[in-house]
Protein backbone atom coordinates (compact mmCIF):
# COMPACT_ATOMS: atom_id res chain seq x y z
CA UNK A 1 0.00 0.00 0.00
CA UNK A 2 1.27 3.24 -0.89
CA UNK A 3 2.18 4.97 2.28
CA UNK A 4 0.79 8.98 1.00
CA UNK A 5 -2.53 7.31 -0.05
CA UNK A 6 -2.49 5.50 3.64
CA UNK A 7 -1.74 8.88 5.77
CA UNK A 8 -4.54 10.54 3.24
CA UNK A 9 -7.32 7.73 4.21
CA UNK A 10 -6.13 7.60 7.86
CA UNK A 11 -7.02 11.13 8.11
CA UNK A 12 -10.30 11.13 6.89
CA UNK A 13 -11.13 8.19 8.70
CA UNK A 14 -10.04 9.19 11.87
CA UNK A 15 -11.91 12.40 11.26
CA UNK A 16 -14.96 10.58 10.46
CA UNK A 17 -14.41 8.50 13.73
CA UNK A 18 -13.55 11.58 16.15
CA UNK A 19 -17.59 12.29 15.17
CA UNK A 20 -18.69 8.78 15.85
CA UNK A 21 -18.74 8.18 11.96
CA UNK A 22 -17.78 5.62 9.53
CA UNK A 23 -16.79 5.72 6.29
CA UNK A 24 -20.09 3.58 5.28
CA UNK A 25 -22.45 5.29 7.89
CA UNK A 26 -22.06 2.55 10.59
CA UNK A 27 -21.88 3.00 14.07
CA UNK A 28 -18.48 2.17 15.82
CA UNK A 29 -20.00 -0.72 17.34
CA UNK A 30 -22.43 -1.84 14.47
CA UNK A 31 -21.97 -5.23 12.48
CA UNK A 32 -22.36 -5.11 7.93
CA UNK A 33 -24.91 -7.56 7.13
CA UNK A 34 -24.38 -10.85 7.74
CA UNK A 35 -25.73 -13.51 5.85
CA UNK A 36 -25.34 -17.24 6.23
CA UNK A 37 -26.34 -19.55 3.60
CA UNK A 38 -25.46 -23.28 4.64
CA UNK A 39 -25.38 -26.81 2.37
CA UNK A 40 -24.31 -25.31 -0.58
CA UNK A 41 -21.66 -27.32 -1.83
CA UNK A 42 -23.08 -30.67 -2.29
CA UNK A 43 -19.60 -33.06 -2.56
CA UNK A 44 -18.63 -31.66 1.31
CA UNK A 45 -20.38 -33.26 3.99
CA UNK A 46 -20.56 -29.55 5.60
CA UNK A 47 -20.57 -26.33 4.11
CA UNK A 48 -21.27 -22.72 4.34
CA UNK A 49 -21.55 -19.14 2.38
CA UNK A 50 -21.04 -16.29 4.68
CA UNK A 51 -20.88 -12.68 3.09
CA UNK A 52 -20.06 -9.72 5.94
CA UNK A 53 -21.16 -6.50 3.65
CA UNK A 54 -18.89 -7.31 0.58
CA UNK A 55 -16.32 -9.71 2.28
CA UNK A 56 -17.35 -13.02 1.06
CA UNK A 57 -16.33 -16.20 2.73
CA UNK A 58 -17.55 -20.36 1.72
CA UNK A 59 -16.14 -22.96 4.04
CA UNK A 60 -16.39 -26.75 3.18
CA UNK A 61 -16.37 -29.45 5.46
CA UNK A 62 -14.50 -32.67 4.51
CA UNK A 63 -15.03 -35.90 6.70
CA UNK A 64 -11.39 -38.90 6.53
CA UNK A 65 -10.90 -41.88 8.58
CA UNK A 66 -7.40 -41.35 9.97
CA UNK A 67 -5.05 -42.02 12.74
CA UNK A 68 -5.13 -40.35 16.05
CA UNK A 69 -2.86 -37.66 17.47
CA UNK A 70 -0.94 -40.13 19.98
CA UNK A 71 -1.47 -37.95 22.72
CA UNK A 72 -5.25 -37.84 22.11
CA UNK A 73 -5.73 -41.69 21.28
CA UNK A 74 -9.66 -40.77 21.90
CA UNK A 75 -9.82 -38.02 20.08
CA UNK A 76 -11.20 -37.14 16.61
CA UNK A 77 -8.82 -34.93 14.61
CA UNK A 78 -9.22 -31.31 13.47
CA UNK A 79 -7.65 -29.76 10.86
CA UNK A 80 -8.41 -26.45 10.26
CA UNK A 81 -6.75 -24.66 6.56
CA UNK A 82 -7.22 -21.27 4.93
CA UNK A 83 -6.98 -20.14 1.25
CA UNK A 84 -6.64 -16.37 0.63
CA UNK A 85 -7.64 -17.15 -3.28
CA UNK A 86 -6.43 -15.15 -6.04
CA UNK A 87 -9.96 -14.09 -7.07
CA UNK A 88 -10.33 -12.52 -3.68
CA UNK A 89 -7.90 -9.49 -4.05
CA UNK A 90 -5.78 -7.68 -6.37
CA UNK A 91 -3.37 -8.08 -2.91
CA UNK A 92 -3.43 -11.79 -2.93
CA UNK A 93 -0.84 -14.24 -5.03
CA UNK A 94 -1.60 -17.78 -5.57
CA UNK A 95 0.91 -19.93 -3.95
CA UNK A 96 1.89 -21.78 -0.58
CA UNK A 97 -0.22 -20.24 2.49
CA UNK A 98 1.59 -17.09 3.47
CA UNK A 99 1.85 -15.89 7.49
CA UNK A 100 -1.54 -14.25 7.30
CA UNK A 101 -3.28 -17.54 5.95
CA UNK A 102 -1.75 -19.53 8.25
CA UNK A 103 -2.78 -16.88 11.00
CA UNK A 104 -6.06 -16.61 9.91
CA UNK A 105 -6.84 -20.13 10.08
CA UNK A 106 -4.94 -20.34 13.09
CA UNK A 107 -7.10 -17.69 15.09
CA UNK A 108 -10.62 -19.85 13.30
CA UNK A 109 -8.80 -23.12 14.82
CA UNK A 110 -8.35 -22.17 18.23
CA UNK A 111 -12.20 -20.47 18.38
CA UNK A 112 -13.32 -24.13 17.58
CA UNK A 113 -10.72 -26.11 19.70
CA UNK A 114 -10.76 -23.99 22.88
CA UNK A 115 -14.54 -23.88 23.25
CA UNK A 116 -14.18 -27.79 22.69
CA UNK A 117 -17.38 -26.68 19.97
CA UNK A 118 -17.05 -30.56 18.40
CA UNK A 119 -17.33 -33.48 20.36
CA UNK A 120 -14.15 -35.10 19.64
CA UNK A 121 -14.62 -37.91 22.03
CA UNK A 122 -17.59 -39.15 19.64
CA UNK A 123 -15.10 -39.00 16.61
CA UNK A 124 -13.67 -41.81 17.71
CA UNK A 125 -13.96 -45.63 15.67
CA UNK A 126 -11.54 -47.29 17.29
CA UNK A 127 -9.20 -46.21 20.21
CA UNK A 128 -5.68 -45.07 19.20
CA UNK A 129 -6.32 -46.43 15.70
CA UNK A 130 -9.09 -44.72 13.41
CA UNK A 131 -11.03 -42.00 14.15
CA UNK A 132 -12.87 -39.28 11.93
CA UNK A 133 -10.67 -36.30 10.88
CA UNK A 134 -12.85 -32.87 9.64
CA UNK A 135 -10.52 -30.99 7.54
CA UNK A 136 -11.97 -27.68 7.50
CA UNK A 137 -10.90 -25.82 4.44
CA UNK A 138 -11.95 -21.48 4.51
CA UNK A 139 -12.27 -20.26 1.58
CA UNK A 140 -11.77 -16.57 1.24
CA UNK A 141 -13.70 -15.37 -1.89
CA UNK A 142 -13.79 -11.28 -1.85
CA UNK A 143 -11.68 -9.79 0.64
CA UNK A 144 -13.10 -6.24 2.19
CA UNK A 145 -11.82 -6.60 5.26
CA UNK A 146 -12.55 -8.82 8.92
CA UNK A 147 -11.80 -12.23 7.35
CA UNK A 148 -11.45 -13.54 10.82
CA UNK A 149 -15.32 -13.20 12.35
CA UNK A 150 -16.16 -13.87 8.24
CA UNK A 151 -14.49 -16.81 8.54
CA UNK A 152 -14.89 -17.50 11.88
CA UNK A 153 -18.80 -17.54 11.54
CA UNK A 154 -18.74 -19.90 8.14
CA UNK A 155 -16.51 -22.42 10.08
CA UNK A 156 -19.16 -23.27 12.23
CA UNK A 157 -22.13 -22.67 10.38
CA UNK A 158 -20.79 -25.32 8.19
CA UNK A 159 -19.56 -27.57 11.35
CA UNK A 160 -23.16 -27.24 12.14
CA UNK A 161 -24.29 -28.27 8.56
CA UNK A 162 -21.48 -31.25 8.34
CA UNK A 163 -22.87 -34.76 8.85
CA UNK A 164 -20.94 -37.91 9.15
CA UNK A 165 -20.84 -41.24 7.49
CA UNK A 166 -22.99 -44.23 9.42
CA UNK A 167 -20.37 -47.05 10.09
CA UNK A 168 -19.86 -49.77 11.63
CA UNK A 169 -17.08 -52.45 12.56
CA UNK A 170 -17.35 -55.99 11.80
CA UNK A 171 -14.36 -57.99 12.64
CA UNK A 172 -12.13 -55.03 12.77
CA UNK A 173 -13.00 -54.02 9.48
CA UNK A 174 -15.16 -50.38 9.11
CA UNK A 175 -18.01 -50.81 7.08
CA UNK A 176 -20.10 -47.78 5.55
CA UNK A 177 -23.81 -48.08 6.50
CA UNK A 178 -26.46 -46.17 4.36
CA UNK A 179 -27.68 -43.15 6.48
CA UNK A 180 -25.80 -39.88 7.87
CA UNK A 181 -25.53 -38.75 11.29
CA UNK A 182 -25.26 -35.27 12.64
CA UNK A 183 -21.07 -33.70 13.46
CA UNK A 184 -21.41 -33.73 17.43
CA UNK A 185 -21.58 -30.25 17.95
CA UNK A 186 -21.44 -29.07 21.90
CA UNK A 187 -20.74 -25.23 21.67
CA UNK A 188 -21.08 -22.49 19.30
CA UNK A 189 -18.20 -19.65 19.74
CA UNK A 190 -18.36 -16.56 18.28
CA UNK A 191 -15.29 -14.58 17.21
CA UNK A 192 -15.23 -10.70 17.55
CA UNK A 193 -12.93 -8.61 15.94
CA UNK A 194 -12.49 -4.91 17.46
CA UNK A 195 -9.92 -2.82 15.53
CA UNK A 196 -8.48 0.27 16.89
CA UNK A 197 -7.65 3.26 14.74
CA UNK A 198 -6.44 6.45 16.77
CA UNK A 199 -8.19 6.44 19.73
CA UNK A 200 -11.57 4.43 18.58
CA UNK A 201 -12.43 1.18 19.15
CA UNK A 202 -14.48 -0.51 16.29
CA UNK A 203 -15.85 -3.93 15.77
CA UNK A 204 -15.93 -5.20 11.91
CA UNK A 205 -13.47 -3.07 10.25
CA UNK A 206 -14.07 -3.04 6.47
CA UNK A 207 -10.26 -3.07 4.25
CA UNK A 208 -9.99 0.40 4.21
CA UNK A 209 -10.48 0.77 7.71
CA UNK A 210 -7.90 -1.91 8.18
CA UNK A 211 -4.98 -1.00 6.31
CA UNK A 212 -5.10 2.31 8.35
CA UNK A 213 -5.67 0.49 11.58
CA UNK A 214 -2.92 0.84 14.27
CA UNK A 215 -3.95 -3.09 15.65
CA UNK A 216 -7.03 -5.09 15.80
CA UNK A 217 -8.04 -7.70 18.72
CA UNK A 218 -9.84 -10.49 18.07
CA UNK A 219 -12.06 -12.71 20.93
CA UNK A 220 -13.46 -16.23 20.55
CA UNK A 221 -16.94 -16.50 23.21
CA UNK A 222 -18.53 -19.61 23.64
CA UNK A 223 -22.00 -20.34 24.81
CA UNK A 224 -21.67 -19.66 28.50
CA UNK A 225 -19.62 -16.13 27.73
CA UNK A 226 -16.22 -16.94 28.42
CA UNK A 227 -13.54 -15.83 26.27
CA UNK A 228 -11.62 -18.92 24.99
CA UNK A 229 -9.40 -17.26 22.34
CA UNK A 230 -7.58 -13.83 21.89
CA UNK A 231 -5.14 -13.05 18.92
CA UNK A 232 -3.72 -9.43 18.66
CA UNK A 233 -2.43 -8.46 15.11
CA UNK A 234 -1.26 -5.56 13.61
CA UNK A 235 2.05 -3.98 14.26
CA UNK A 236 0.70 -0.97 17.09
CA UNK A 237 -0.46 -1.55 20.60
CA UNK A 238 -3.27 -1.69 23.00
CA UNK A 239 -3.11 0.20 26.22
CA UNK A 240 -4.21 -2.59 29.51
CA UNK A 241 -7.45 -0.35 29.49
CA UNK A 242 -8.72 -0.71 25.99
CA UNK A 243 -8.07 -4.14 26.19
CA UNK A 244 -10.42 -4.60 28.87
CA UNK A 245 -12.96 -2.10 26.84
CA UNK A 246 -12.53 -4.43 24.00
CA UNK A 247 -13.53 -7.45 26.23
CA UNK A 248 -16.77 -5.92 27.43
CA UNK A 249 -17.71 -4.84 23.52
CA UNK A 250 -16.14 -8.76 22.31
CA UNK A 251 -18.78 -10.02 25.14
CA UNK A 252 -21.48 -8.09 24.48
CA UNK A 253 -21.50 -8.13 20.35
CA UNK A 254 -21.36 -12.01 21.24
CA UNK A 255 -24.31 -12.27 22.72
CA UNK A 256 -26.26 -10.21 20.52
CA UNK A 257 -24.80 -12.22 17.73
CA UNK A 258 -25.90 -15.28 19.02
CA UNK A 259 -29.64 -13.98 19.19
CA UNK A 260 -29.71 -13.36 15.97
CA UNK A 261 -27.76 -16.05 15.00
CA UNK A 262 -30.22 -18.57 17.20
CA UNK A 263 -26.78 -20.73 18.19
CA UNK B 1 9.08 -36.38 32.06
CA UNK B 2 5.69 -38.03 30.48
CA UNK B 3 4.12 -38.92 33.57
CA UNK B 4 1.31 -36.94 34.19
CA UNK B 5 0.97 -35.24 37.48
CA UNK B 6 -2.42 -35.25 39.23
CA UNK B 7 -2.61 -32.02 40.41
CA UNK B 8 -1.30 -28.81 39.02
CA UNK B 9 -1.60 -27.61 42.61
CA UNK B 10 -1.30 -28.84 46.14
CA UNK B 11 -3.51 -27.72 49.15
CA UNK B 12 -0.95 -25.06 50.11
CA UNK B 13 -1.29 -23.48 46.90
CA UNK B 14 1.89 -24.47 45.40
CA UNK B 15 2.91 -25.52 42.09
CA UNK B 16 4.69 -28.33 40.64
CA UNK B 17 7.80 -26.70 40.65
CA UNK B 18 7.13 -24.92 44.41
CA UNK B 19 6.12 -21.60 43.23
CA UNK B 20 3.51 -19.36 44.68
CA UNK B 21 0.54 -18.53 42.50
CA UNK B 22 1.97 -14.86 41.54
CA UNK B 23 6.02 -16.29 41.27
CA UNK B 24 8.04 -16.15 38.46
CA UNK B 25 10.61 -18.94 37.14
CA UNK B 26 14.04 -17.73 37.54
CA UNK B 27 15.27 -15.68 34.74
CA UNK B 28 18.70 -15.01 33.71
CA UNK B 29 19.73 -12.59 30.91
CA UNK B 30 22.73 -12.14 28.92
CA UNK B 31 23.59 -8.60 26.34
CA UNK B 32 25.87 -9.22 23.47
CA UNK B 33 26.38 -13.22 23.47
CA UNK B 34 26.61 -13.57 19.20
CA UNK B 35 29.98 -12.06 18.19
CA UNK B 36 28.79 -11.54 14.75
CA UNK B 37 25.69 -10.25 15.22
CA UNK B 38 25.02 -6.66 15.55
CA UNK B 39 22.63 -6.93 18.70
CA UNK B 40 22.36 -10.53 20.50
CA UNK B 41 20.55 -11.70 23.50
CA UNK B 42 20.14 -14.75 25.86
CA UNK B 43 17.48 -15.66 27.93
CA UNK B 44 17.14 -18.61 30.22
CA UNK B 45 13.81 -18.75 31.56
CA UNK B 46 13.05 -21.37 34.00
CA UNK B 47 13.92 -24.02 31.02
CA UNK B 48 13.89 -22.19 28.29
CA UNK B 49 17.23 -21.62 26.66
CA UNK B 50 17.10 -18.60 23.57
CA UNK B 51 19.29 -16.97 21.71
CA UNK B 52 18.05 -14.07 19.87
CA UNK B 53 20.18 -11.90 16.99
CA UNK B 54 19.22 -8.57 15.27
CA UNK B 55 21.19 -7.62 12.05
CA UNK B 56 20.97 -4.56 10.21
CA UNK B 57 19.82 -2.08 9.20
CA UNK B 58 21.16 -4.09 6.22
CA UNK B 59 20.15 -4.24 2.43
CA UNK B 60 16.70 -5.50 1.70
CA UNK B 61 16.76 -9.23 0.48
CA UNK B 62 14.64 -9.40 -1.80
CA UNK B 63 14.88 -6.34 -3.22
CA UNK B 64 10.86 -5.87 -3.83
CA UNK B 65 10.38 -5.64 -0.28
CA UNK B 66 11.68 -2.58 0.53
CA UNK B 67 9.97 -0.15 2.02
CA UNK B 68 10.31 3.98 1.02
CA UNK B 69 9.36 5.52 4.06
CA UNK B 70 10.55 2.76 6.68
CA UNK B 71 12.63 -0.20 7.34
CA UNK B 72 11.05 -3.38 7.16
CA UNK B 73 11.25 -5.53 10.25
CA UNK B 74 11.51 -9.33 9.74
CA UNK B 75 11.70 -12.09 12.29
CA UNK B 76 12.23 -15.68 12.48
CA UNK B 77 11.29 -18.12 15.37
CA UNK B 78 12.61 -20.97 15.36
CA UNK B 79 12.77 -24.03 17.69
CA UNK B 80 15.65 -26.35 17.87
CA UNK B 81 14.99 -29.96 16.26
CA UNK B 82 16.30 -30.88 20.32
CA UNK B 83 14.82 -27.52 22.04
CA UNK B 84 11.76 -30.85 22.79
CA UNK B 85 11.03 -34.09 24.56
CA UNK B 86 10.16 -35.73 20.80
CA UNK B 87 12.45 -34.12 17.71
CA UNK B 88 10.82 -31.31 16.42
CA UNK B 89 11.69 -31.19 12.57
CA UNK B 90 13.42 -28.21 11.13
CA UNK B 91 11.40 -27.24 8.74
CA UNK B 92 9.39 -24.39 10.34
CA UNK B 93 5.92 -25.52 11.46
CA UNK B 94 2.76 -23.74 10.69
CA UNK B 95 3.05 -22.25 14.76
CA UNK B 96 6.27 -21.12 13.77
CA UNK B 97 5.20 -18.83 10.80
CA UNK B 98 2.35 -17.55 13.12
CA UNK B 99 4.26 -17.05 16.10
CA UNK B 100 7.16 -15.12 13.87
CA UNK B 101 4.37 -12.88 12.74
CA UNK B 102 2.80 -12.05 16.36
CA UNK B 103 6.68 -11.38 17.58
CA UNK B 104 7.47 -9.17 14.80
CA UNK B 105 3.86 -7.48 15.86
CA UNK B 106 5.11 -7.03 19.66
CA UNK B 107 8.67 -5.63 18.38
CA UNK B 108 7.53 -3.51 15.42
CA UNK B 109 5.54 -0.83 17.69
CA UNK B 110 8.81 0.02 20.27
CA UNK B 111 11.24 0.26 16.74
CA UNK B 112 11.99 4.07 15.17
CA UNK B 113 11.33 2.12 11.73
CA UNK B 114 10.97 5.48 10.09
CA UNK B 115 14.95 6.39 10.64
CA UNK B 116 15.74 3.79 7.96
CA UNK B 117 14.06 3.54 4.77
CA UNK B 118 15.22 1.32 2.30
CA UNK B 119 16.76 -1.09 4.79
CA UNK B 120 15.64 -4.39 6.35
CA UNK B 121 15.80 -5.34 10.32
CA UNK B 122 16.63 -9.31 10.81
CA UNK B 123 15.74 -10.66 14.11
CA UNK B 124 16.48 -14.44 14.23
CA UNK B 125 14.99 -16.29 17.57
CA UNK B 126 16.57 -19.67 18.13
CA UNK B 127 15.10 -21.86 21.21
CA UNK B 128 17.63 -24.23 22.28
CA UNK B 129 15.39 -25.55 24.81
CA UNK B 130 12.07 -24.87 25.48
CA UNK B 131 9.81 -24.86 28.55
CA UNK B 132 6.36 -23.24 28.32
CA UNK B 133 6.03 -19.71 27.05
CA UNK B 134 8.74 -19.63 24.41
CA UNK B 135 7.33 -16.83 22.96
CA UNK B 136 7.34 -14.52 26.01
CA UNK B 137 10.71 -15.42 26.48
CA UNK B 138 11.98 -14.62 22.72
CA UNK B 139 10.37 -11.30 22.73
CA UNK B 140 12.05 -10.44 26.13
CA UNK B 141 15.44 -11.45 24.78
CA UNK B 142 15.16 -10.18 21.25
CA UNK B 143 13.97 -6.68 22.57
CA UNK B 144 17.43 -6.56 24.08
CA UNK B 145 19.48 -7.81 20.71
CA UNK B 146 17.90 -5.07 19.29
CA UNK B 147 18.52 -2.77 22.06
CA UNK B 148 22.29 -3.61 21.91
CA UNK B 149 22.44 -3.69 17.86
CA UNK B 150 21.91 0.34 18.46
CA UNK B 151 18.39 0.60 16.62
CA UNK B 152 16.99 4.05 18.23
CA UNK B 153 14.10 2.49 20.34
CA UNK B 154 11.08 4.22 21.72
CA UNK B 155 11.14 1.57 24.61
CA UNK B 156 12.53 -1.72 25.53
CA UNK B 157 9.17 -5.04 24.95
CA UNK B 158 9.04 -7.35 27.82
CA UNK B 159 6.85 -10.22 27.91
CA UNK B 160 5.46 -12.43 30.25
CA UNK B 161 2.43 -15.01 30.40
CA UNK B 162 -0.55 -15.59 32.97
CA UNK B 163 -3.39 -18.63 32.86
CA UNK B 164 -5.13 -20.74 34.83
CA UNK B 165 -4.18 -24.07 36.51
CA UNK B 166 -6.56 -25.80 38.78
CA UNK B 167 -8.87 -23.06 39.46
CA UNK B 168 -6.57 -20.28 40.01
CA UNK B 169 -5.25 -17.92 38.01
CA UNK B 170 -1.01 -18.02 37.85
CA UNK B 171 1.48 -16.35 36.45
CA UNK B 172 4.30 -17.46 34.14
CA UNK B 173 3.18 -21.36 33.16
CA UNK B 174 5.36 -23.81 32.46
CA UNK B 175 5.31 -26.47 29.80
CA UNK B 176 2.91 -29.04 31.78
CA UNK B 177 0.85 -26.42 33.34
CA UNK B 178 0.39 -24.73 29.57
CA UNK B 179 -0.24 -28.06 28.69
CA UNK B 180 -2.27 -29.35 31.11
CA UNK B 181 -4.07 -25.94 32.44
CA UNK B 182 -6.94 -24.22 31.69
CA UNK B 183 -6.07 -21.04 30.04
CA UNK B 184 -2.75 -19.13 28.91
CA UNK B 185 -2.66 -15.23 28.14
CA UNK B 186 1.01 -14.62 27.24
CA UNK B 187 1.32 -10.78 26.49
CA UNK B 188 4.25 -8.15 25.56
CA UNK B 189 4.42 -5.20 27.31
CA UNK B 190 6.38 -1.89 26.16
CA UNK B 191 6.84 -0.82 30.20
CA UNK B 192 7.40 2.82 30.02
CA UNK B 193 4.77 3.48 27.66
CA UNK B 194 2.50 1.08 29.18
CA UNK B 195 1.24 -0.55 26.16
CA UNK B 196 0.47 -3.58 24.99
CA UNK B 197 2.21 -5.22 21.80
CA UNK B 198 1.10 -8.89 21.82
CA UNK B 199 -2.08 -10.46 23.63
CA UNK B 200 -3.11 -14.17 23.04
CA UNK B 201 -5.22 -16.63 24.77
CA UNK B 202 -6.02 -20.03 24.53
CA UNK B 203 -8.34 -21.97 27.05
CA UNK B 204 -11.43 -21.08 28.96
CA UNK B 205 -11.70 -17.59 31.19
CA UNK B 206 -14.68 -15.48 32.55
CA UNK B 207 -14.00 -11.75 31.79
CA UNK B 208 -13.28 -11.28 35.33
CA UNK B 209 -10.61 -14.20 35.29
CA UNK B 210 -9.18 -12.77 32.12
CA UNK B 211 -8.97 -9.29 33.79
CA UNK B 212 -6.84 -11.09 36.60
CA UNK B 213 -4.79 -12.89 34.06
CA UNK B 214 -3.85 -9.82 32.33
CA UNK B 215 -3.00 -7.89 35.63
CA UNK B 216 -0.60 -10.60 36.33
CA UNK B 217 1.07 -10.83 33.59
CA UNK B 218 1.77 -7.05 33.22
CA UNK B 219 3.44 -7.31 36.63
CA UNK B 220 5.57 -10.42 35.72
CA UNK B 221 6.65 -7.78 32.41
CA UNK B 222 7.56 -5.55 35.03
CA UNK B 223 9.53 -8.09 37.28
CA UNK B 224 11.67 -8.85 34.35
CA UNK B 225 11.70 -5.59 32.77
CA UNK B 226 14.22 -4.81 35.73
CA UNK B 227 16.22 -7.65 34.61
CA UNK B 228 16.50 -6.52 31.18
CA UNK B 229 17.69 -3.09 32.37
CA UNK B 230 20.36 -4.67 34.36
CA UNK B 231 21.20 -6.91 31.28
CA UNK B 232 21.87 -4.34 29.62
CA UNK B 233 23.82 -2.09 31.73
CA UNK B 234 25.94 -5.22 32.86
CA UNK B 235 27.25 -5.44 29.38
CA UNK B 236 27.58 -1.65 29.11
CA UNK B 237 28.88 -0.44 32.19
CA UNK B 238 31.74 -3.20 31.30
CA UNK B 239 32.14 -1.90 27.94
CA UNK B 240 32.40 1.78 29.57
CA UNK B 241 35.36 0.61 31.80
CA UNK B 242 37.24 -1.32 29.80
CA UNK B 243 37.56 1.75 27.59
CA UNK B 244 38.43 3.81 30.20
CA UNK B 245 41.40 1.29 31.43
CA UNK B 246 42.71 1.20 27.29
CA UNK B 247 42.52 4.83 27.40
CA UNK B 248 44.82 5.36 30.51
CA UNK B 249 46.74 2.38 29.23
Amino acid sequence: MTSVVTRVKKKQISEAMAQEKRMDGRDLNEYRELKIEQGIIERAEGSARVTLGRTEVVVGVKIEMGEPFPDTPNEGVLTVNAELTPIASPEFEAGPPDEMSIELARIVDRGIRESKAINTEKMVIEAGKKVFVVFVDIYVLNHDGNLIDASAFAAMSALLNTKMANYEVKDGEVQIKPGYEQLPIQNHPITITVAKIGDKLVVDPILEEEEVMDARISMAIDDDQNICAIQKGGNSYFKPEEILEAAKIAETKAKEMRKKLNW
Amino acid sequence: MNDKPEKLMDKKGLRLDGRKADELRPVKLEVGVISNADGSAYIEHGKNKILAAVYGPREVHPKHLALQDRTVLKCRYHMAPFSVQERKSPAPSRREIELSKVIRESLEPAVFMEFYPRTMIDVFIEVLQADGGTRCASITAAALALADSGVPMRDLVVACAAGKVEDTVVVDLMDTEDKLGAADVPVALMPNLNAVTLLQMDGKLTQEEFEKAVGMALDGCKQIYAMQKEALKSKYVNVGEQTKEEAEE
